[in-house]
């Protein structure tokens, strides 16, 4: 290509003004976007008793104690695999709705649709619709578009700051760290973090928008992986639709079954937010907002067709629909063997997860045998060993837990620091007890190589045992 | 308004690529990536004359900044010196058998010793506090004590050694080598004693004179039931324990040669605070009286 003068090496991005549309996916997002934003600046403000020793948050992340709790549910750091738990849901849920709908959560639910979504809202309130923009953007700078612009970016920055702000009140007491926050008394790393989250939610809102969907985002990239033949998506029936023709072509034209139900107005690409043209078929950049298929709904009613020249369908019925069959029902594009399997996986860890948080105990014990050295001769020739033991008291109050030692009769347990069998373990805290466990002289386990040993721990309040194995060594061959 | 055609070879040139007539588009780089890389270019270059990075001829560059990690732990290290300053002089000056288990002091102590027992004392006494028996290192872990186990008799311990000869109050016993002036018999016949008071199998028949032997020479240190001395650092001889063994061998080997171990007077080479901190350190690890 010598005959070609060099290529820019880079291309500016270019501009994007959605029109308004109505509709009931308008509809439907506006109603999701009420909701998730309700759950995310409202969440940390729930209360849930616990108790005096308990933070009484509904939803922490409390990193200085290392507890995370949900309501009801107490995480202690031992347990993340409930975390991990929950993530492989979120996944295997993002497998199914992906596998039967398409991109939905990049359309409808990702936190850069929903925020970019409402900046657009923003947007159209000071500076009006797509038109209004368009010439906003074009005119010099003026007195009104200094105005305009400095109440936009104004009311983002307002939105960016409340966005950042929320997101701190999930890690501490949020009604103590708002008036801290008001008072300037909170912790540095509180204001440095609203400070990047308000960044972020401005830039990424304001200005990058559907950039970060098609060069930063990697699910994108992913989603051919999830989506099949059945996959229902947001896409153009270009059958039914083409050749298309304006309405002067419509008007030169003598035979008027010679044009498709595309009229060109356009109205599809207008509307939507991230600058494409669904026409030309699925493409990387289309997060399936479904926008579109409002607008095109809007223009087919208005011209008296069939609405759904854009709409959601399954790349499986487009020889049907060719052909002239209707399409299989929705159900049957959603309801088959592949979305039933990842049901059945998404349920089976659910299950797993809240069988696993309706068995485990109060309390909770690590056993670790001191191994350097294996084991210590006493004066009296009985031999020794020593293990630390760790005490996870989950009561939201102090209790006493007794040690008990099984495994062979002749084995005696000490707890370093205590004549008694029992220790206090202080109110949801971690106690490391180190233990005793001797054997006589002449007996078995002072003897043989290894013996298996049980430790029983008992709560005294509340009965519950618990126990853990570990090994005695002894003298074993000489 | 903006060109919504697609890129075309004729519009973008291709990269020359070429696969079964496929062709790659050399299309142009989004603008706000191609200024992200420009300025990690611009970055990269000042971070090297910032900071260390330049390979020279005797060492590296050392950046206009002056950062060095080093000097950045020993800046750590001061900071957490000067913020346990206070505790450390509190332990210091602490009387330890007075010491509440609930003191920040003790804890700094004990955590604190067992970094001191790691550094200086594992050498010998080995990581875990147990000792080398066959080099006669005692264990440390175990209820048998040759000079005491209070947090007292440890504290002096540590602090004036044993048998070393740099601390006039050094800990001093000396058992003489019976092999240069006692019979054979005599030996094993002691021998033979001492075996039976520590309820090790033995020659029943040599039992006689092998505990007028013993009364004549060994019960003034070791005492008249070779409970042993801990004022004299003479060891009990009727219990499990042997610093160097209990066979047969290894008891013959010992009245004939003599056997005793050397000690450093640490108080000569730690502050303190650490003598204070490894001496709660020890006693705590199971054997303390």
């Amino acid at each position: 290509m010598s005959d070609t003068s060099p290529p820019s090496l880079y291309a500016a991005r270019e501009p994007i003004y959605p029109k308004t549309v109505d509709g009931k996916f308008r509809r439907l997002k506006w109603a999701i976007m009420a909701v998730t934003l309700g759950i995310y600046y409202v969440t940390p403000w729930i209360r849930w008793d616990r108790g005096p020793a308990l933070p009484d948050q509904a939803v922490l992340v409390d990193l200085a104690h290392r507890r995370f709790y949900f309501f009801w549910i107490e995480i202690w750091p031992h347990e993340f695999y409930f975390v991990a738990g929950l993530l492989i849901m979120a996944g295997l849920g993002l497998f199914l709705f992906t596998s039967a709908l398409g991109r939905v959560w990049c359309g409808y639910s990702c936190p850069q649709t929903v925020w970019t979504d409402l900046f657009m809202l923003v947007e159209r309130r000071v500076e009006g619709d797509r038109n209004a923009q368009l010439r906003l953007a074009k005119s010099p700078l003026n007195l009104r578009k200094a105005r305009l612009r400095l109440t936009k970016w104004t009311l983002w920055l307002l939105i960016a700051v409340a966005t950042g702000g929320a997101w701190v009140f999930y890690f501490a007491d949020a009604p103590t760290l708002a008036v801290d926050l008001a008072t300037l008394n909170a912790p540095a790393v509180a204001y440095t973090t609203i400070a990047i989250m308000t960044a972020i939610t401005f830039v990424f809102g304001g200005f990058m928008r559907e950039q970060v969907c098609i060069y930063m985002c990697p699910w994108p990239r992913i989603q051919a992986a999830m989506m099949d033949d059945d996959t229902l998506t947001v896409g153009y029936r270009e059958w039914r639709g083409e050749p298309r023709g304006r309405g002067k072509d419509r008007a030169a034209s003598d035979d008027h079954d010679a044009l498709g139900d595309c009229i060109d107005c356009n109205a599809c690409v207008a509307v939507c937010p991230t600058g494409i043209d669904i026409r030309d078929g699925q493409q990387m950049a289309c997060i399936t907002c479904a926008l579109c298929i409002d607008a095109c709904d809007d223009i087919m009613a208005k011209i008296g067709k069939e609405r759904g020249l854009i709409d959601y369908l399954a790349l499986s019925d487009a020889p049907r629909e060719r052909e002239g069959t209707p399409p299989r029902p929705y159900w049957q594009h959603v309801f088959r063997l592949r979305t039933m399997i990842y049901t059945a996986l998404w349920a089976t860890f659910g299950a797993l997860l809240v069988f696993a948080l309706f068995i485990r105990a109060d309390i909770d014990v690590t056993v670790a045998p001191i191994r350097n050295p294996q084991f210590v001769t006493m004066s009296d020739g009985s031999i020794r060993n020593a293990y630390d033991i760790r005490l996870r008291n989950k009561n939201g109050e102090d209790r006493p837990f007794r040690l008990q030692v099984a495994g062979d009769l002749s084995l005696r347990i000490d707890l370093e620091g205590t004549p008694y069998d029992q220790t206090d373990v202080t109110a949801n805290e971690t106690k490391l007890q180190r233990v005793y466990v001797v054997a006589p002289r002449f007996s078995d386990p002072a003897a043989a190589e290894a013996t298996d040993i049980r430790f029983w721990i008992e709560d005294l309040v509340s009965g519950e045992r618990v126990h853990a194995d570990s090994v005695f060594n002894g003298r074993g061959q000489e | 308004m903006t060109d919504k055609t697609p890129n075309t070879p004729e519009k973008v040139g291709t990269t020359g690529h070429e696969w079964d007539g496929i062709e790659e588009l050399n299309n142009p780089l989004p603008r706000w990536w191609l200024w992200t890389f420009y300025a990690c270019i611009i970055w990269g270059v000042g971070y090297t004359l910032a900071y260390p990075a330049w390979p020279l001829v005797e060492r590296a560059s050392t950046g206009l900044l002056g950062f060095s990690t080093r000097a950045e732990v020993a800046a750590d290290i001061a900071a957490i010196d000067a913020q346990n300053a206070e505790v450390a002089a509190r332990l210091a000056s602490a009387d330890l058998s007075a010491l509440s288990v609930d003191d920040p002091a003790y804890h700094y102590g004990v955590a604190g010793g067992a970094a001191v027992f790691r550094a200086n004392c594992s050498q010998c006494h080995g990581s875990g506090a147990a000792g080398v028996q066959a080099a006669g290192y005692p264990n440390l872990l175990d209820d048998d004590w040759l000079w005491g186990g209070t947090l007292a008799d440890i504290e002096y311990t540590v602090r004036h050694g044993i048998r070393n000869e740099t601390d006039f109050d050094a800990r001093w016993s000396q058992m003489p080598a019976y092999g240069e002036f006692m019979e054979d018999l005599e030996i094993a016949s002691v021998v033979e004693y001492v075996l039976s008071i520590s309820g090790q199998d033995h020659d029943a028949a040599m039992l006689e004179l092998g505990q007028t032997v013993f009364m004549d020479n060994c019960a003034a240190c070791h005492g008249d039931a070779g409970m042993g001395d801990r004022t004299q650092g003479a060891p009990n001889l009727t219990d499990a324990i042997w610093l160097y063994g209990g066979t047969r061998d290894d008891i013959t080997y010992t009245v004939e040669n003599a056997r005793f171990g050397v000690m450093p007077a640490w108080g000569q080479r730690l502050a303190e605070e650490d003598i204070k901190a490894v001496t709660l350190y020890l006693h705590q690890l199971g054997g303390g009286e």
